[in-house]
């Protein structure tokens, strides 16, 4: 176990490390003068240069990577902003805010987001398809399959809107969408996200129907399902204690792809739902050209990807004792 | 092989005549390729057919978008609604109710600058076809070429392919789309000179293709590397054939059904992913129709004209869905053994 985590933390910093040195080499040499990128289109030649010392753009390439990557650790000092403490991802060229502080602001917006949709997509996802397999054939069955193909197909900005004009400005029955803190009010906090996280789930609940519909059958097949038939316990004991424990594991799997969907499609429902989110912040700083607060983004969204995909294998462990982790 | 499924079903009995008579004739025994096979399921699964109907009716609408505009009498860029008094309010929201949907404007027209709905939305077809046309072609051909090497050649090779490939997966996709868009740009163009309207359409095609051909290599690499120890790739390479010879002769013909799948399955992610694109404001510019453009709209808009919106994604919904249908039913129909 301690071997695998190990093993599994080390590729993930390496590639990691891969992924924001493609970025960082993106942003900063693929644009011919990335100082004027970050000037915009009318620059004084002084501003320029400013902007252009103030980076470390003087530097080569390479010595402005590690300065980037030494300050995630370190910390460092910008001759414009002042001091940068250590998880220092620089400073935004737009709002002067340092870009990590920025992040840890906006993560309770996009981790409220997915992990409340989540919830609901899991829930109601698992128990249809466990439904639908104890009554195969009827029909949930049949409704279920149908409404994957309509959900795969709908994208969040058509049906999050038309959501959002049917509750808010026709009926009146829930508040517009919008992020208030949970510690703050609970209450509030839940109703005003809950929009966003019927209009996921719609998107994406069929599918765990059906696919917990289908892993289910698989495992009421096997011989162990038999065998414990035959030693005379019942079927709702072995459907509910053991078939669903091998079922849930390629759930967890497309969970964990989903969910890393989730969070990197926060951009689209943050948008559609103008909440500010981490989402929100990279599209704004697409539109202002904001390199190191998409360079921030890019490496923290990276990042968030591959923690989740350790995650998700070592609760196989804990969900199947068949699978060893080394 | 991929000749049937794209033009016959339009046409059925004429293109169609060879598979026609060999259907008459059942009682004698007929030697079939596995392309009419494949022809002979796909044409008796009903979804199937009818999903590639609505998909070749799209396609159709995108190729006659001037002939019908034309007969229509209206064009996507004139603002009708500004240049003809009576049809927008004060505000800039159509006067008509249903977003203004009249005998003039059967679709009803953009609020705010009064462009016309129908036109938008045929011509706005085109940029979404070709853009996932292109794409998906181009990430096609990177993904079969890169994992045929990367599985058949093996060693340093394959693991350097292998490496970027799980790179490329483990980047916020989503993320990397809307932030590569202007850097692609920059690259091309110099911030100071004018940019041509080109310019975003080859950033956005450069941008999914190199993002999108990983899913693909990952798939065929794995298929080669079951295939390559198989019997048959083993009394080739025996008997002297070259590399080359195994690579079209032998492992291709094997993979054109996970190919085609996997093509037919991506195009409508692109669709999705172009109209994503400018729904977030870095798809295409202003003048070319484009449905990202209009659900940007349409989503700012919603609030007094729900019409608008409506358009665009009712259209891509029977779109994206007939086209899931059909890559489903194209699945079944060269691999019936293979579950759903």
């Amino acid at each position: 176990m301690t071997s695998f985590l190990v093993r599994r933390v080390v590729g993930a910093l390496v590639i990691l490390i891969f992924i924001s040195l493609i970025t960082f080499y993106l942003f900063y040499a693929v644009p011919r003068d990335p100082a004027r990128a970050f000037c915009g289109k009318i620059c004084p030649p002084e501003t320029l240069e400013l902007v252009r010392h103030n980076l470390g753009m003087d530097k080569p390439l390479f010595v402005q990577y590690w300065l980037w990557l030494s300050a995630i650790f370190v910390g460092r000092d910008f001759t414009q902003f002042g001091p940068c403490p250590a998880p220092c991802l620089g400073y935004s060229f737009a709002t002067q805010e340092p870009v990590f502080s920025t992040i840890v602001d906006r993560f309770p917006v996009t981790l409220s987001l997915t992990l409340g949709a989540s919830v609901v997509i899991l829930s109601f996802g698992i128990l249809t398809g466990m439904l639908a397999a104890w009554k195969v054939g009827q029909p949930l069955d049949k409704i279920a399959s149908s409404s994957s193909v309509i959900g795969a197909s709908l994208q969040i900005y058509f049906i999050g809107p038309l959501v959002v004009f049917l509750l808010v400005d026709t009926l009146g029955l829930l508040p517009r969408p919008s992020y208030v803190p949970f510690t703050e009010d609970p209450l509030t906090w839940f109703v005003h996200l809950l929009i966003p996280w019927v209009v996921l789930s719609i998107i994406f609940t069929a599918n765990y129907t059906r696919m917990t519909r289908s892993q289910m059958l698989e495992q009421l097949a096997e011989d162990y399902v038999r065998t414990a038939r035959a030693k005379g316990m019942s079927g709702r004991s072995v459907f509910f204690r053991f078939a669903w424990r091998g079922a849930m594991i390629p759930i967890i799997t497309i969970f964990g792809v989903d969910l890393a969907t989730l969070l990197g499609g926060a951009i689209i429902t943050e948008q559609t739902f103008t909440l500010h989110g981490i989402g929100e912040l990279a599209v704004r700083a697409v539109l202002n050209t904001d390199l190191p607060m998409l360079l921030g983004v890019t490496v923290v969204g990276a990042a968030a990807i591959v923690i989740l995909n350790i995650v998700v294998d070592v609760l196989y462990a804990f969900i199947d004792p068949r699978v060893r982790l080394n | 092989m991929t000749s049937p499924s794209s033009t016959a079903t339009e046409n059925g009995p004429d293109a169609g005549g060879s598979e026609a008579a060999a259907t008459g004739s059942a009682a004698t025994i007929v030697g079939r390729s596995p392309g009419q096979l494949m022809w002979r399921r796909f044409r008796r699964d009903r979804t199937g057919v009818i999903a590639a109907i609505v998909v070749l009716a799209f396609i159709l609408i995108a190729l006659l978008a001037p002939v019908i505009s034309w007969a229509y009498g209206k064009n996507p860029n004139d603002y009708y609604g500004l240049n003809q008094p009576g049809l927008l309010n004060e505000y800039g929201y159509p006067i008509l109710p249903n977003g203004g949907i009249s005998g003039d404007f059967w679709f009803g027209l953009e609020p705010l600058v009064g462009r016309d709905v129908l036109t938008q939305l045929i011509y706005g077809i085109r940029t979404s076809i070709t853009i996932a046309l292109i794409v998906t072609v181009l990430s096609t051909v990177i993904g079969v070429t890169l994992g045929i090497t990367s599985g058949y050649v093996g060693g340093k090779v394959d693991y350097a392919i292998g490496r970027v490939i799980d790179t490329l997966l483990s980047f916020p996709s989503q993320l990397f789309l809307i932030v590569l868009v202007p850097v692609v740009d920059a690259a091309l163009v110099l911030p100071t000179q004018e940019p041509p309207t080109w310019l975003r359409f080859v950033s956005i095609c450069i941008v999914l293709t190199v993002l999108g051909w990983a899913t693909t290599a990952r798939l065929l690499r794995a298929q080669v590397l079951s295939l390559r120890e198989r019997e048959f790739i083993e009394s080739a390479r025996v008997t002297g054939a070259s590399p080359a010879r195994i690579i079209f002769k032998e492992l291709m013909p094997n993979l054109w059904t996970p190919i085609i799948i996997q093509a037919t399955l991506a195009l409508p992610l692109y669709v999705g992913a172009e109209a994503g694109l400018g729904f977030l404001g870095v798809g295409m510019p202003e003048t070319i129709p484009d449905w990202g453009r209009m659900f940007q709209v349409g989503s700012n808009v919603y609030h007094s004209d729900v019409t608008y919106l409506l358009f665009p994604g009712v259209s891509m919904l029977i779109f994206v869905i007939a086209f899931n249908l059909l890559g489903d039913s194209i699945r079944d129909a060269f691999d019936p053994k293979a579950k759903r």
